[in-house]
C-alpha cells in the first residue's frame, strides 16, 4: 500500500528538496553569474545578483588570448583516449572475473580497489621521474596512459557488476555454436552488455575530464587540457574572477551538455541491475 | 554420424567427487535420455559431453575421435539450454544463423537451412522478431532451430521443456520426438521427469549421485529395475515398496508392486486399510491407502469407474507375477 502523504507534507517535501538542490547548485549558477561581469564587479561587495551589464567580454579575451581550443582539444584526447583504452583492457580482464572466476578473484578485484585507496601524491614522484626518464612529460600519450590507469580498477569493477547480470548459458550457447573467445566477447557479450559499457564509458570521461591532479602536474603547454586553462587563471598577477569564472564554465559545459544528453542512459547503467 | 563414447570419465569440483569414473556407450541414432532426481550428476554428465566442463580423468570419443580435450566448437554437437539462452540481441533469423556464421557457411546456404528450418519449426512469421517477443514455446523452438542448422553429429538437450506450462511441454515433447524420427540424429536428453523419459527415450539412463543405477529401454526398465532406487524412480505413480514381515514372505528384504498391478476390492483380498486421498481423473482413479501395515501410504491405480471414497475400508490383492523382490542391498532378485 502506497503511503498517504498529505497535501501539507507534500509542499514542504518539495521545497526543502528545491532548498537542498539549490544549495548546491549555487556554485555552479555563480560561475556562470559571475562569467558574464565585468572584473570590478566580479569581487564587489556587497555581491551584484543579476543587475549588472551582461558582455560576452570575458569568454572573448579567454577564447582569443588564451588559446582554449588547444586545452579543449587535450582534454578531448586525454579523456577519450584514456577510457577507451581503459575499455579495450577492461572488458576482456571484467569477462575473465566474471565468468571464469577462479579462488582469488575475490582477492584480486579488492587489491585493485584498494589501489584506488592510496593517495595520488604517493606515486607522483616515481611517475614524475619516469615520466622524465623516457622523455615523456607534458605529452598527451602521458597522461593519456596515466589517466587510464587511475580509473582502470573503476572500468573493470563496473564492467565486472553489468556482467555478472548476463546469464552465462547464453555465453556457453555461443561457445556451444562455435564461437571463439573473441567472437563470444565481440558478437555475444558486448552487444548485451552496452547499456553497462555505455554507463562506464561515460562515467570515466567525466572521471578523466575533471582529473586535476596529475594533469596539472605532468603538464605545462603541449598536453595542457582545460583544468590547466582554468588554474592559468589563478596567476601570480592577481585573480581574474570573472575570467575565472568564463574559463571554468568554457571547461564544464561541455561535460554538462554530454551528461545531460546521457542522463537517462547513465541513471540505468548506475543503477543496472539494482532490482532485477 | 554420431556414436559417443565414455570411458571411465570422471568430475570432481575440487576435493568433491561429483561423478565416478562412469562407462557408458550412446549409439548413432539413439535417443538417450539421462534421468534422476536433482543433482544426481546428469546435468554434469551431459555439460562434460558438450565440453562445457574439462572432466577430471578418463576419455570422452565421439565417433572414434578422443575429444577429451576438443573445445565445445569442435566437437560438432549442438546443445539446447533450459533457459533458451537465445541471443537477445540478435532477431530470431540471426540467432539461428548465428553458429553458421561462426563457421562460415556459404550465406546462400545458410538462407537455405534457415528457411528450412523455420518451416519445419513453424518460425516462418518470426524471423524477423526478438526473442523477448517470443512466448516461451516459440523460444524453445528457436533454440531448436539453431541447433538444427548445424547439422551436429548429436544434439543435446538439458531439460529443454522445465519452463514451459504443462500443456506446452506435451506438444514440445511430441515435437522433439517427430524430430529425432526425422533427421535420425543421435540425441542426449537430460531430464527429471520421467514421464518424458518414458516417452521419448530408446535408451534410459537412470543415474543417483553420479553412478549409473540402470541402462536400458523403458521398458526393460519397468518391468525389470535392477534395484529398488530404479523400481521407486520410473513408473508414475511410484512402485509401492514394503519391508518387514510380508517382504520376508517373498524371502526378500524389501517388495514392490506398482499401483497398477494391485486389485482393489470392498470385500475382500489380501491386505485391508482405509482409503485416505481418492483421486478420479475420470479415466483412472487413485487411492491412497492407509492403516494397511505395511507402508505409510500405498498407492493403486483403479479403472475410471471405481465407487469407493475417502474413509472407506478396503482390500488389496497384488498380482502376485507382478511382485518385485530386491535383497537388502536393494539389488533386484530374479
Amino acid at each position: 500500500m502506497a503511503r498517504a502523504v498529505t497535501p501539507a507534507r507534500k509542499s514542504i517535501n518539495t521545497a526543502a528538496a528545491w532548498t537542498v538542490a539549490l544549495i548546491i547548485f549555487f556554485p555552479i549558477l555563480w560561475t556562470i553569474l559571475t562569467s558574464f561581469k565585468p572584473e570590478p564587479v566580479a569581487v564587489a561587495s556587497p555581491p551584484v545578483f543579476l543587475n549588472f551589464d551582461w558582455s560576452f567580454e570575458n569568454y572573448e579575451t579567454v577564447i582569443q588570448q588564451r588559446g582554449y581550443g588547444q586545452f579543449f582539444w587535450n582534454s578531448m584526447v586525454i579523456a577519450f583516449g584514456s577510457t577507451i583504452l581503459g575499455m579495450i583492457i577492461a572488458i576482456p580482464s571484467a569477462w575473465a572475473m566474471a565468468f571464469v572466476h577462479g579462488k582469488r578473484t575475490k582477492d584480486l578485484l579488492m587489491w585493485m580497489l584498494s589501489t584506488k585507496m592510496m593517495p595520488a601524491a604517493g606515486v607522483l614522484v616515481p611517475i614524475y621521474l619516469i615520466a622524465v626518464y623516457f622523455k615523456i612529460l607534458d605529452t598527451r600519450f602521458l597522461l593519456t596512459i596515466v589517466l587510464m590507469l587511475m580509473n582502470l580498477p573503476i572500468i573493470i569493477w563496473m564492467l565486472y557488476t553489468y556482467f555478472r547480470e548476463i546469464p552465462v548459458d547464453i555465453l556457453e550457447a555461443a561457445r556451444m555454436d562455435g564461437a571463439s573467445l573473441t567472437n563470444e566477447i565481440l558478437y555475444v557479450l558486448t552487444p548485451m552488455a552496452v547499456p553497462g559499457i555505455a554507463s562506464t564509458l561515460l562515467l570515466n570521461v567525466i572521471l578523466a575530464w575533471n582529473e586535476s591532479f596529475w594533469t596539472l602536474n605532468l603538464t605545462a603547454f603541449n598536453a595542457a587540457p582545460l583544468t590547466k586553462f582554468i588554474a592559468g587563471f589563478s596567476s601570480p598577477q592577481g585573480l581574474f574572477y570573472a575570467k575565472l569564472s568564463a574559463a571554468s564554465v568554457m571547461a564544464f559545459l561541455p561535460i554538462m551538455i554530454l551528461g545531460w544528453f546521457s542522463q537517462k542512459q547513465l541513471v540505468r547503467g548506475l543503477t543496472f541491475g539494482a532490482v532485477k | 554420424m554420431g556414436r559417443i563414447t565414455l570411458d571411465k570419465v570422471s568430475k570432481s569440483f575440487g576435493e568433491v567427487n561429483v561423478i565416478p569414473p562412469l562407462d557408458l556407450t550412446i549409439e548413432d541414432g539413439e535417443f538417450v535420455v539421462f534421468v534422476g532426481p536433482s543433482g544426481c550428476g546428469k546435468s554434469t554428465l551431459l555439460r562434460l559431453i558438450a565440453g562445457l566442463e574439462d572432466i577430471t580423468s578418463g576419455q570422452i570419443r565421439i565417433d572414434g575421435n578422443d575429444a577429451t580435450h576438443m573445445p565445445p566448437a569442435k566437437r560438432g554437437l549442438a546443445m539446447v539450454f533450459q533457459s533458451y539462452a537465445l541471443y537477445p540481441h540478435m532477431s530470431v533469423k540471426k540467432n539461428i544463423a548465428f553458429p553458421m556464421k561462426m563457421a562460415g557457411v556459404d550465406p546462400a546456404e545458410q538462407e537455405r537451412r534457415i528457411k528450412s528450418a523455420a518451416e519445419a519449426l513453424n518460425l516462418t512469421a518470426y524471423l524477423d522478431r526478438r526473442p523477448g517477443q517470443l512466448s516461451g514455446g516459440q523460444r524453445q523452438r528457436v533454440a531448436i532451430g539453431r541447433a538444427i542448422v548445424r547439422e551436429p553429429a548429436a544434439f543435446l538437450f538439458d531439460e529443454p521443456l522445465s519452463n514451459l506450462d504443462a500443456a506446452l511441454r506435451v506438444g514440445m515433447r511430441l515435437e522433439i520426438s517427430e524430430l529425432h524420427n526425422r533427421l535420425e540424429t543421435t540425441m542426449i536428453y537430460v531430464t527429471h521427469d520421467q514421464v518424458e523419459a518414458m516417452t521419448m527415450a530408446d535408451k534410459i539412463v537412470v543415474l543417483q549421485a553420479g553412478v549409473i543405477e540402470q541402462v536400458g529401454s523403458p521398458m526393460e526398465l519397468y518391468h525389470k529395475p535392477r534395484n529398488a532406487f530404479v523400481a521407486g524412480f520410473i513408473g508414475s505413480p511410484k512402485m509401492n515398496l514394503i519391508g518387514g514381515a510380508e517382504a520376508a514372505k517373498h524371502n526378500a528384504a524389501t517388495i514392490g508392486v506398482r499401483p497398477e498391478h494391485i486389485a482393489v476390492s470392498a470385500t475382500e483380498g489380501t491386505w485391508k486399510g482405509t482409503i485416505g486421498v481418492s483421486e478420479h481423473l475420470g479415466s483412472d482413479t487413485f487411492f491412497h491407502v492407509h492403516g494397511t501395515g505395511l507402508a505409510d501410504a500405498m498407492t493403486i491405480r483403479a479403472g475410471g469407474e471405481v465407487d469407493l471414497h475417502h474413509g472407506d475400508t478396503v482390500f488389496l490383492t497384488p498380482d502376485a507375477d507382478k511382485i518385485h523382490r530386491f535383497d537388502k542391498e536393494g539389488l533386484r532378485i530374479e
